[in-house]
């Protein structure tokens, strides 16, 4: 298949709420033409209803939506070319593989010899070109997939969007498929949404990702952005593991000083943030630990504490190091013949203050 | 568990089989061996051959398969919109549409077939304004246009109903990722909407062929007697329980019957089309357009108008004075009901005494039949199940003749009395032919139960017995109440295998008095009143033992379907 023409797709102020019950507020993003673009957030922070908005499914009470600079917010679901492929894959179970792939060119109206060609290419591309005599339960959960992937890329829709599409396949299948949809969708270029709830999914293969909580978009960025520079206490949360500190933020000598009970002063450099009550994010790989009698190094800030629990996870050793009344989480290397430390060991830890990241309030 | 199943699970399949055998088996194989026995123990075909030279006869077949089909047609025609509209649409009075279901369980056809003469008759009350206004009249209630036009207003709810349960079990995804690409309105029903719902449509289509066929009540009453299920009581009881002809009439019926039901199973085979997922809502409801919405409106007003007339027209019959040539009724008297109450309290004792008996059987049985099938591996359980659906087959007519030749002749013992002229086989034959209901509210209930409950029973303590009495028994009751109603219902109104087993007026249900009185034209205001009486009674049982049984029930059951995630 030809790639397609890239577009791009913008949502503006777009709320929805069933009934009383608000389920998006004021959303507005833009997905650049031709990315790969995930939306991602826990269950009910609307990602999927922003999806079956764009698809038509739902309307929104305010807001606009617009692919390839045109309104789409109006336009009944069969008419908006945005295809979607469902979480359940939504294959129907009365047609074959083939005949699934064909609706979408029938009701296009395309003729016959058209469909022919098309249907065989899109079953091709997604790798199931002798399977189109199969009726879909004949068919493995992997394979169901690819069927419902070649449904909807054979009408060469505008946009793709992806429900949870790796959710209901096994964790080795999963890190394979994430793979192959990327490839996809870098071969046909077509801008692609897709929801997850995995942030592991997420980081690894989109270009950009928006971090949906309670129907607000928390913070849109490049996956890199988001682990390094979480926006607030949600992302910091949601996106990877983190220790998240209390205190206070004080000008001292030109420079933004944080200042806790636990952690008494860390200089933070010049950061231009307001005064008062703030709080820190630091990565469990930023903290180093080291028994309490080694000579630790002066750049880090160093607290005393007591390890709790350890969880060995091949790569690296998990710690929960309880210090004051606070648990902080550190992962430590782990290389063969290393015993690290044991359960109870009076550790302590190493903060370094460059790794350290003001959460806005 | 140690053995397969154990010696009392064995003992309730023998019992149930040998039940089975003796009132439904028999019964039947002993109308096919009569239609094809020569009288000297050889089997021949020259009973069918005289059957078929009879011009009457050859009619009569033509005429069944004729007035059975064009009533799933019409059927079809008035369910498929009223299901579509009201699942899919957001749409005022779909409860009320889909209440309809129950009317043709608690009125059957015959006793609205009066009232629909009187209102669509040549000269009803249509025909007179029609003629009035227009100048002209329509032939709807004419000949067998008649008994279609009765059946099929009086059992499209079993389509409906069936439609409505299969619309509602598609996944919502299914349409929408049509939608998606690119498939509207007329389309997107017809190539994806309704082959998944087609198991439902099926199912309905073919219970009502055979109820069509089933029906001796509304043909006599209408006075259309070249059809089978009418040929086949006529013989029996005007030229004798020996005449061969009757006999073959009855295996042509069941024959047919069996058809529409293997069809039907057959069409559907391999289709496994449940495709509601967990976790899914369903489909939001859409809005009609502004056009649409007066179309939708029209024809379904239009279809209660005319599905409630033969519920109208019967209660304005029971209270008319005079009714004829007429739009309405000339003057209005309440004397039909003291006649009917002077008449025929015996008659309500009856139906009472029958249905209750029967509903009762049932529900037991088909417990067991439930439990054996879902929850042993006693040999010969899903037989069972075979043999009490294939009782939805077998026309009242015909096991009405089967029982008269089996039990010809046998003696109730201690009482000398014979059993054919006995009450008990009436309130037996209502058990074999309900059971099928008992059994599928039972098996559902079943279905929805958790094996986990019962292991948590017998993990704690509880003997197999035990477990049932209290863990299984009680969360089934929703369904076997429903059971209990749904036999004694539709027992109360069941006219075919009563009007052969009736040996006197002082054993006569209901069911018999209605028809009794609907013969001649002085008898149809005391008809129509026990007809009414029959509805009223029916709908009181049913309200009382919801409110009994059922809130207690239903409510607990709800919360624990709920608790375990199904």
């Amino acid at each position: 298949m030809e790639p397609l023409h890239k577009v791009k797709v913008e949502f503006s102020g777009v709320s929805f709420s069933y009934g009383k019950t608000p389920v998006l507020r004021e959303v507005s993003v833009t997905i650049e033409p031709g990315e790969f673009f995930a939306l991602l957030g826990p269950s009910g922070s609307g990602k999927s209803t922003l999806l079956r908005l764009l698809a038509g499914f739902l309307q929104p009470q305010s807001g606009t939506m617009r692919v390839g600079g045109e309104d789409l917010t109006r336009v009944p679901p069969w008419q908006r070319d945005i295809g979607m492929v469902f979480q359940n894959y939504a294959l129907w179970p009365h047609m074959t593989v083939r005949q699934n792939v064909a609706f979408g060119l029938e009701e296009h109206r395309l003729p016959s010899e058209e469909i022919g060609r098309k249907v065989a290419a899109a079953l091709d591309l997604v790798g199931l070109g002798d399977l189109g005599a199969r009726r879909p339960s004949q068919l493995s959960g992997g394979q169901q997939q690819r069927v419902a992937l070649a449904r909807t890329i054979a009408i060469e829709p505008k946009v793709l969007l992806l429900d949870e599409p790796l959710s209901n396949l096994d964790a080795k299948l999963r890190i394979h498929m994430r793979v192959e949809l990327l490839a996809l969708q870098r071969k046909l270029g077509i801008t692609t949404l897709f929801v997850t709830h995995d942030q592991e999914e997420a980081l690894s293969i989109a270009d950009r990702v928006a971090v949906l909580d309670g129907g607000v978009i928390q913070q849109v960025g490049t996956p890199m952005e988001l682990y390094d520079h979480p926006a607030n206490r949600f992302t910091a949360n949601f996106v990877g593991t983190i220790n998240l500190l209390h205190g206070t933020l004080e000008q001292q000598d030109g420079a933004t000083v944080f200042r806790s009970e636990l952690l008494g002063a860390i200089t933070l450099g010049r950061v231009a943030a307001p005064g008062g009550a703030a709080e820190i994010a630091i990565r469990p790989h930023a903290l180093k630990l080291a028994s309490l009698h080694a000579a630790g190094d002066p750049a880090l800030v160093w607290v005393e504490g007591k390890v709790a629990e350890r969880e060995f996870l091949g790569e690296f050793v998990r710690y929960t190091v309880r210090v004051g009344d606070t648990d902080l989480v550190a992962d430590q290397p782990h290389y063969g013949g290393e015993p690290g430390f044991a359960p109870g060991a009076a550790v302590k830890v190493g903060i370094n203050p460059a790794q350290v990241k003001l959460l806005r309030a | 568990m140690f053995a397969r199943y154990s010696l009392a699970q064995l003992a309730v399949a023998l019992a149930i089989a040998a039940f089975l055998l003796v009132f439904l088996i028999i019964p039947v194989v002993t109308v096919a061996y009569v239609a094809f026995a020569d009288g000297a123990g050889g089997f021949t075909l020259s009973h069918f051959g005289s059957f078929f030279r009879l011009s009457l006869m050859r009619e009569s077949f033509w005429n069944s398969l004729y007035v059975g089909l064009w009533s799933v047609a019409i059927a079809t025609l008035i369910a498929v919109p009223l299901a579509y509209f009201t699942v899919r649409f957001e749409f005022r009075g779909a409860l009320v549409i889909q209440t309809l279901g129950v009317l043709p369980l608690i009125m059957p056809p015959f006793v609205g077939a009066v009232a629909m003469q009187l209102i669509f008759g040549r000269s009803g009350s249509v025909n007179l304004l029609l003629n009035e206004w227009f100048g002209f009249t329509l032939p709807i209630m004419d000949g067998l246009n008649g008994v279609i036009f009765v059946e099929a207003l009086h059992y499209f709810p079993f389509i409906l109903m069936n439609l409505v349960v299969a619309l509602n079990n598609i996944d919502s995804s299914m349409e929408e990722s049509a939608q998606n690409l690119g498939a509207s309105g007329l389309r997107l029903f017809r190539r994806i909407v309704f082959p998944l719902a087609m198991p439902g449509y099926v199912a309905g289509a073919a219970l009502v062929f055979i109820k069509v066929f089933d029906d001796l009540g509304t043909p006599l009453v209408l006075h259309q007697t070249n059809l089978l299920a009418p040929q086949a009581y006529l013989r029996i009881t005007q030229i004798g329980i020996d005449d061969p002809i009757g006999y073959v009439a009855s295996v042509i019926m069941v024959v047919a019957s069996l058809f529409a039901l293997w069809a039907s199973t057959w069409v559907m085979r391999g289709k496994d089309y449940a495709t509601l997922q967990r976790g899914y809502a369903g489909l939001a409801k859409r809005r009609l357009g502004p056009g649409q919405t007066v179309l939708a409106y029209g024809w379904i007003v239009l279809v209660l108008a005319v599905v409630l007339a033969p519920h109208l027209g019967i209660l304005l019959l029971s209270i008319a004075k005079v009714w004829s040539f007429s739009v309405l009724p000339d003057a209005y008297t309440f004397d039909h009901y003291t006649t009917v109450f002077r008449d025929s309290p015996r008659m309500i004792w009856n139906t009472m005494l029958y249905c209750g008996i029967a509903a009762a059987l049932d529900v037991v049985i088909a417990t067991a039949i439930a439990y054996l099938m879902l929850r042993t591996r006693v040999p010969g359980r899903n037989a069972l199940d075979f043999t009490v659906t294939i009782a939805l087959a077998i026309p009242g007519v015909v096991l009405g003749i089967g029982y008269l030749r089996t039990f010809r002749g046998i003696e109730i013992p201690f009482t000398g009395e014979l059993l054919t002229s006995s009450w008990i086989l009436i309130a037996l034959g209502y058990t074999v032919r309900r059971l099928p209901y008992a059994l599928r509210s039972c098996v559902a209930a079943l279905q929805q139960l958790h094996v986990s409950l019962e292991e948590a029973a017998e993990n704690l303590g509880a003997s197999k017995r035990r477990t049932i009495l209290r863990v299984v028994v009680p969360l089934m009751a929703g369904g076997m109440l429903a059971g209990f109603i749904t036999s004694f219902m539709t027992a109360a109104v069941e006219l075919s295998m009563t009007i052969m087993l009736v040996s006197s007026q002082n054993d006569a249900p209901m069911s018999y008095g209605i028809y009794l009185y609907l013969q001649s034209a002085a008898g149809r205001g005391p008809g129509a009143a026990l007809g009414i009486l029959a509805v009223a009674l029916v709908a009181v049982g049913t309200y009382l033992s919801y409110r009994i049984i059922g809130s207690r029930v239903g409510a607990a059951q709800a919360r624990d379907i709920q608790r375990i995630g199904m």
